[in-house]
């Protein structure tokens, strides 16, 4: 072995699948003198790769999730270490059958093959199977099963034949370095291990469930925790033994149970998701010489696998007549939200998170980091759910990563409504007026940290004032009330009053935050004070990273207002490229301003009443920002919409919250003024107008051309994306557009009206094929939503430039079914003129 | 056949075992437990012999409640009932053990009659005594052999069972008139895994206790620590085959050539 | 005050371990006896002088022939009630513990089992648990002290002493001969992968079925027998029943050597039981090379040749 060098390029802490991937993804990419450290040794270093029952199921609903997962098999197959198994997940209960379709429809999405089949033809597939509990089958004929150990053993020898990585087993971190930054900020500097000290431009912590341990020595966070998933070897089987392979039937996934039942060779890996969540602290793994097995194969706890036999045997009898010849609490990473962690981290420079990730998405996943380090910014996907700096602060403490994992476990092959809330770690950001809105029966929903009234119980009475019902089918009426389509005909009629306090507001300062500003964004920020821009921010690739509003405050000022999604996103990239001069303070100023919308034709009416200022559209022109006194609380108003109508959002300091709430609210009690829910606010309001939403519509495989936000004059002033976006823009036409499409008819073929989720149902050609463009992007549904005015389903999504004509016939697939639909533009489907937002 | 089957639960180690700070355990915080390796080997043997010759196999531990955990392994792999005999989990000497395990012998062989075989482990696994055994079966007035890797019923006179033990030079054979009590050693078969179902089957038996206790005997644990030099370094012996003299050595050491 | 020798032998042949024990017993600062008895004891008494047993006490009498556990374990009883010793030890071999304990039983006194190390009055010692993995400290409270040193604790040196043997008459009960001996066996063939004393395993780096011919004829040099691992088995090279893992086989060799094999946990499972491990692999990293307790690093196909000639070359 090579001496233990002093001084490298990249050190990769983790030589599991992701490391040894990334390593390889690196070597790609040109990097060199790149070192590879794991504390266990090779090519098993104990950690949660050595134990993983290595099959990937390519069907996920979640766009990142399901195509890195594809990404990932084909890494294998290339590789040669993959066998298509094919894998069935069956459904014992009606619910699930409905899941099934609409696992149908996500594999439509993402172009994988599947089929839905009746219990005899599950059995001819896999002969063993009791098909009298089971109602059918979801078959994906592509569910591969991979050598990753091998995998990781091959990416290691081809970055080592170019040269330019060295590997070092057995090594243990013991610390991570770091020496300060400008702007206050902390950069990586070395790794301490017990080997020797090394000196590094990048570390990656690649080393799964010790990722945080090991990202916590430099001060930074990475929130997982290990958690335990139960496996069991039972065997040997003779009609598995004479397949005389790893794997010669199809992996099938009993859903209903959270269990799976996988061939290894002559016997049957039986896996449960369906215990409690057990989780650890890092520290209580053990070492590799302490282990029994390895240190992520902890002992076997048999009271929490009891249940699961029961259901397995009733599933596969030959199962309970097996001998259990190994059987494992196999350890896993967990998040907070149950996606990885990628990315630098927010707290420490050039030191990078590759973590919480699977063997299913493993190389996907490292190649996503390796281009993230190398251009900025990932190429093969948006990683914006991935991303580790989604997390709030208050995400990534101990408290909530356990609270968030213990409760998401469980769902692991459960039903997830796509709005479907947490229960545990709820209330830990609240509005002003939260008192108020639990006095209004608000339903809350959480946006990462912050409670948001997603409409309000005091409402009930417009439902029956506008003659609305519930909908017809549970699964659509789920986490919705017709109350939300009352508030939002009645803020068309009347008004409506907004909390928009979760927006997340920075504020830019000193001699340089105007340029900062310019460089940040794509449109003019600085046009004087008082003036606003609605802008997206690109990567240096051209593609969308966020969508916001900014405000010039002040000569050297300038107020940065984003979503709750996408706080910590934006908060980091903002510090990411503060000028090193340090010539600009960034603040966050999201606890010290809350922020009011309102809106709705009599909106000018109740604002006017309570300020002598001048707020006619003349003197509060749309876009402007001015300073005045409502109800004599000192307000900055930006006449500004998202829902369609006109309006304000009126920002006021926190103390000041509650009592301008009340002004507006009793002044708006002659005007037909409701509180009213993000409901309006987030679908109903936006879709209606097609106003696109960042990590929705806007996503950093689009650019503004395609998403229709390109303005007729770019800036002069340099910004990130600025060459990209010039190429972009000079191509002409581009080849997809992002449109609104109004489905005809919702419905289906039991007469039920149905109501699309808007979680990447595909949209498809009149003829119900798939649409993908030349890079691979496919069409669909971005986002959907009920049109209260329209009184029909809305959808939005990118398609081809020769689709996007209004009037183009297409389809739209929900629940395995088609629904037609018509493009509506590229425009609004309701009030295409804004000849409301004038009002 | 009546026959019963002694097991003791311990921890299942690593490579390294730690200990606690009082120094008085070895520290299972993050270890599984198993019954102790020998005395798996008991159990199959007694498993094997009443599918052979029929008979009720009983399995008895002396320990703290959590051995109901390997009592219940034991039962997944066919054994019959189990008994616990209950103590604080505190170690205790083989005088003491042995004392109570032969009253709540006595006890159940009062209540359900005398076995014919009695399997113990050739030493636990962890305190390592090589005596309670022989203590319980001279306690008890039977024959006893340790260290026994074969048992048959079959080729031995009428009431015996031979026992066979290895030897350098081969094998001893014994031939032990039963009611009898023997040692066995790893080795003697392939303890076989539970089934699902044997699993599940021993979930339902039932747990029956006897209270037994004996006498602190004279030898008294002070503590433990770790040997003073663990060699865990691999040594390695050279580079291709220009090291065979070097494990021809090593094999000469071992005494395997 | 003595320190009494319970000395086992197979028919006259004593082991190593005793003379370990012997010179254990010389640190005790008082006479060294030694006591034998049984078939061949003249012949085993006639070698313990030399290693500082100044009297060899021969138990004799009806119903004490060829080993056993009991009638040997009741003789001994008979020259510790005949000599008084203050300490009496033996080896920790299967004989030696099997005596002491049924020494210690027959006259209700404890019995410290694999002691390492014993202070002089013999009542403190650090005794091997775990199979010396760990160690204990422990304390012994009687007035005769029985006790077994672990074998390879103590390094055997010569003394010479008289050796005068002395016989001594002890009753054995004529019913504890049920425990004698009644046949031997040598053992020639059925060694099986779980009992074999070696094993030779290959993994998927053999490369196929007709490779495995080398490590056939090295475990048959060896009186051991072949294994495999699972990737092996999986490419049809091997019977699954010569399958070492979780799913195959638990082996407890003397020595295994486990060539070209990574060392995934599903076979450690199954080869953590071996005594000693010699792991040859191109990879000083695989798990296998930092499990083992000797290793070698080179192509399989290369070493296992060069070993089979070796152990031909030395036995000639």
């Amino acid at each position: 072995m090579s001496e233990f060098p002093s001084k490298a390029n990249v050190v990769v802490i983790g030589a599991g699948i992701v490391g040894s991937c990334l390593v390889g993804h690196l070597s790609r990419l040109g990097w060199e003198d790149i070192v590879l450290i794991d504390k266990g040794p090779l090519p098993n270093p104990g950690g949660s790769t050595g134990h993983a029952s290595n099959f990937i199921f390519p069907v996920d609903h979640n766009k990142e999730m399901a195509l890195l997962g594809v990404q990932s098999a084909n890494q294998y197959r290339d590789l040669d270490r993959s066998v298509d198994s094919g894998g069935i997940e069956v459904a014992r209960t009606q619910e699930r059958m409905n899941e099934l379709d609409r696992r149908m429809t996500s594999a439509k999405a993402w172009g994988v093959e599947a089929e839905m089949l009746t219990p005899a033809e599950v059995k001819e597939l896999v002969p063993f199977i009791n098909e009298e509990v089971i109602m059918g089958g979801f078959h994906c004929p592509t569910v591969s099963v991979v050598d990753s150990l091998d995998t990781g053993t091959l990416f290691r020898n081809e970055a080592m034949d170019k040269g330019v990585l060295q590997v070092f087993a057995n090594t243990e971190v013991d610390d991570v370095e770091t020496v300060d930054a400008p702007n206050g900020q902390q950069k990586v500097s070395a790794v301490v291990t017990n080997r020797g000290r090394i000196e590094a431009n990048h570390v990656v912590v690649a080393c799964g469930v010790w990722s945080n341990r090991v990202a916590n020595m430099a001060g930074a966070t990475i929130p997982l925790v290990p958690a335990v998933h139960q496996m069991a070897d039972v065997g040997p089987m003779d009609i598995l033994a004479e397949t005389n392979n790893e794997i010669g039937y199809p992996i099938v996934r009993d859903m209903d149970t959270f269990c799976y039942e996988r061939q290894s060779s002559g016997s049957m890996e039986v896996g449960s998701y369906g215990h409690r969540a057990i989780l650890h602290h890092p520290d209580d793994i053990p070492s590799n010489e302490e282990a029994a097995l390895t240190p992520t194969e902890m002992p076997f706890t048999q009271e929490d696998f009891d249940p699961q036999m029961e259901t397995a045997i009733e599933l596969m009898d030959f199962l309970g007549d097996a001998e259990i010849k190994y059987a494992i609490n196999g350890l896993l990473s967990l998040t907070p939200d149950a996606m990885p962690c990628l990315g630098e981290t927010v707290e420490v420079n050039n030191l990078w998170s590759a973590a919480a990730v699977w063997v299913k998405e493993g190389p996907g996943m490292a190649q996503v980091v390796a281009e993230w380090m190398t251009y900025g910014y990932p190429r093969v996907i948006d990683p914006h759910v991935s991303d580790i700096a989604r997390f709030y602060p208050d995400e990534r403490n101990e408290e909530h990563i356990w609270a968030r994992a213990d409760e998401h476990f469980i769902k692991t092959y459960g039903i997830v409504h796509p709005a479907e809330q947490w229960v545990s770690r709820r209330n830990l950001k609240v509005s002003p007026y939260y008192s108020r809105q639990e006095a209004l029966d608000a339903m809350f929903f959480q946006a990462r940290v912050w409670e948001r009234a997603q409409w309000y119980n005091s409402n009930a009475d417009l439902v029956e004032r506008y003659g609305l019902s519930e909908r017809e089918v549970e699964w659509d009426n789920r986490w919705w009330s017709p109350i939300t389509i009352g508030e939002h005909l009645n803020m068309r009629e009347n008004a409506g009053l907004f909390d928009l306090t979760p927006f997340q507001v920075f504020e830019i300062s000193g001699p340089g935050a105007c340029d900062f500003a310019e460089y940040l964004a794509v449109n003019k920020v600085c046009k004087g004070v008082g003036t606003s821009a609605y802008t997206p921010w690109l990567n240096h690739d051209g593609g969308f990273h966020s969508d916001l509003t900014m405000m010039q405050t002040g000569e050297d000022t300038v107020r940065i207002v984003t979503g709750a999604f996408d706080g910590g996103r934006d908060e980091y990239w903002i510090k990411k490229h503060l000028p090193a001069d340090e010539s600009v303070t960034f603040t966050n100023m999201t606890e010290s301003v809350t922020t009011l919308g309102l809106w709705g034709p009599n909106a000018p009416a109740i604002l006017g009443s309570l300020t002598d200022a001048d707020v006619s559209y003349e003197g509060s022109p749309y876009g402007s920002v001015i300073n005045i006194e409502v109800a004599g609380i000192p307000v900055t108003l930006f006449r500004v919409s998202y829902v369609g109508d006109t309006g304000w959002e009126i920002y006021t300091s926190w103390d000041n919250g509650p009592a301008l709430w009340d002004a507006l609210m009793e002044a708006g009690s002659d005007h037909g003024l409701r509180p009213t829910g993000m409901g309006v606010y987030a679908v109903s309001g936006r879709i209606e107008k097609g106003y696109r939403l960042m990590g929705a519509e806007l996503e950093s495989e689009y650019n503004p051309v395609e998403a229709g936000l390109a303005r007729p004059k770019v800036k002069a002033a340099d910004f990130i994306g600025k060459e990209a976006y010039l190429a972009a823009r000079e191509a002409g036409d581009p080849e997809v557009h992002m449109v609104t499409l109004i489905v005809d008819d919702n419905t289906d073929s039991q007469g039920r009206k149905r109501y699309m989720q808007g979680g990447n149902e595909p949209i498809l050609t009149a003829d119900g094929e798939r649409i993908t463009d030349s890079h691979g992007r496919v069409s669909r549904v971005t986002t959907a939503g009920y049109s209260p005015s329209l009184e029909k389903m809305l959808i939005m999504g990118y398609v081809p430039a020769e689709m996007a004509a209004p009037g183009t016939q297409m389809k739209v697939m929900y629940m395995n079914e088609l629904f037609p639909c018509t493009v509506v533009g590229t425009g609004s489907a309701f009030d295409p003129e804004n000849t409301r937002l004038k009002g | 056949m009546r026959i019963l089957a002694l097991v003791k639960r311990v921890p299942a180690p690593g490579a390294r075992i730690n200990i606690t700070a009082d120094e008085q355990y070895v520290d299972d915080k993050n270890l599984g437990h198993a019954i102790s390796p020998h005395e798996e080997c008991g159990v199959e043997a007694a498993v094997q012999l009443i599918e052979q010759h029929g008979g009720e196999a009983t399995v008895m531990s002396m320990g703290a409640d959590v051995s109901e955990e390997q009592l219940r392994a034991a039962v997944s792999v066919g054994m019959a009932k189990m008994v616990l005999v209950p103590t604080d989990g505190t170690p205790k000497d083989p005088q003491e053990t042995a004392a109570a395990l032969t009253a709540a012998i006595q006890q159940l062989e009062a209540e359900e009659g005398a076995f014919d075989l009695i399997i113990f482990g050739n030493e636990s696994a962890d305190q390592g005594g090589f005596q309670v055994g022989i203590r319980i079966a001279h306690a008890l007035g039977r024959p006893m052999v340790n260290g026994i890797k074969g048992l048959d019923v079959d080729g031995a006179s009428d009431g015996h069972i031979l026992a066979n033990r290895e030897i350098d030079s081969g094998v001893e054979v014994y031939e032990l008139p039963m009611p009898a009590c023997v040692g066995v050693k790893e080795g003697i078969n392939l303890p076989r895994y539970p089934t699902m179902k044997g699993r599940l089957a021993s979930k339902k038996a039932e747990l029956a206790t006897v209270e037994a206790a004996g006498e602190a005997g004279g030898q008294a644990q002070v503590k433990l620590l770790s040997p003073p030099e663990v060699v865990n370094e691999t040594v390695i012996l050279g580079n291709g085959p220009d090291a065979a003299p070097a494990i021809v050595d090593l094999l000469e050491e071992l005494g395997v050539m | 005050m003595t320190a009494l020798v319970v000395v086992e032998h197979d028919r006259g042949a004593v082991p190593d371990a005793m003379f370990e024990a012997l010179t254990a017993a010389r640190g005790f600062g008082m006479p060294v006896h030694a006591a034998v008895t049984g078939d061949g004891a003249a012949e085993a008494a006639g070698v313990l002088g030399a290693w500082g047993a100044e009297v060899v006490h021969h138990a004799t009498g009806a119903n004490i022939g060829d080993y056993s556990p009991e009638a040997w374990g009741q003789a001994m009883v008979g020259v510790v009630e005949a000599t008084s010793p203050s300490i009496v030890l033996s080896a920790g071999t299967d004989r030696g513990n099997e005596l002491m304990a049924q020494v210690a039983a027959r006259m209700d006194l404890p019995f410290v089992a694999n002691c390492v190390e014993v202070s002089a009055d013999g009542s403190s010692m650090t005794r091997a648990q775990w199979g010396g993995a760990l160690h204990e400290s422990a304390t012994l409270t009687a007035d005769t002290k029985l006790l077994s040193f672990a074998p390879h604790s103590i390094e055997a040196t010569e003394q010479a002493a008289a050796g005068t043997v002395a016989e001594v008459a002890v009753d054995v009960d004529a019913g504890l001969a049920r425990t004698m001996i009644k046949d031997r066996v040598v053992l020639s063939e059925g060694i099986t992968l779980a009992t074999a004393p070696v094993v030779v395993s290959g993994g998927r780096a053999v490369g196929s079925e007709e490779a495995f011919a080398p490590l056939e004829e090295l475990a048959g040099e060896l009186g051991g027998k072949v294994g495999c691992s699972r990737a092996v088995t999986n490419n049809g090279w091997r019977p699954h029943s010569d399958q070492v893992g979780q799913t195959g086989t638990r082996i407890a060799p003397q020595i295994y050597i486990a060539s070209g094999i990574s060392g995934a946990t599903q076979h450690w499972v199954g080869a953590m039981g071996s005594k000693n491990i010699l792991a040859i692999n191109t990879d000083p990293e695989a798990n296998m090379v930092v499990k083992a307790g000797w290793a070698v690093i080179g192509d399989l196909h290369e070493v296992i040749p060069a070993i089979t000639e070796e152990v031909r070359k030395r036995k000639g």
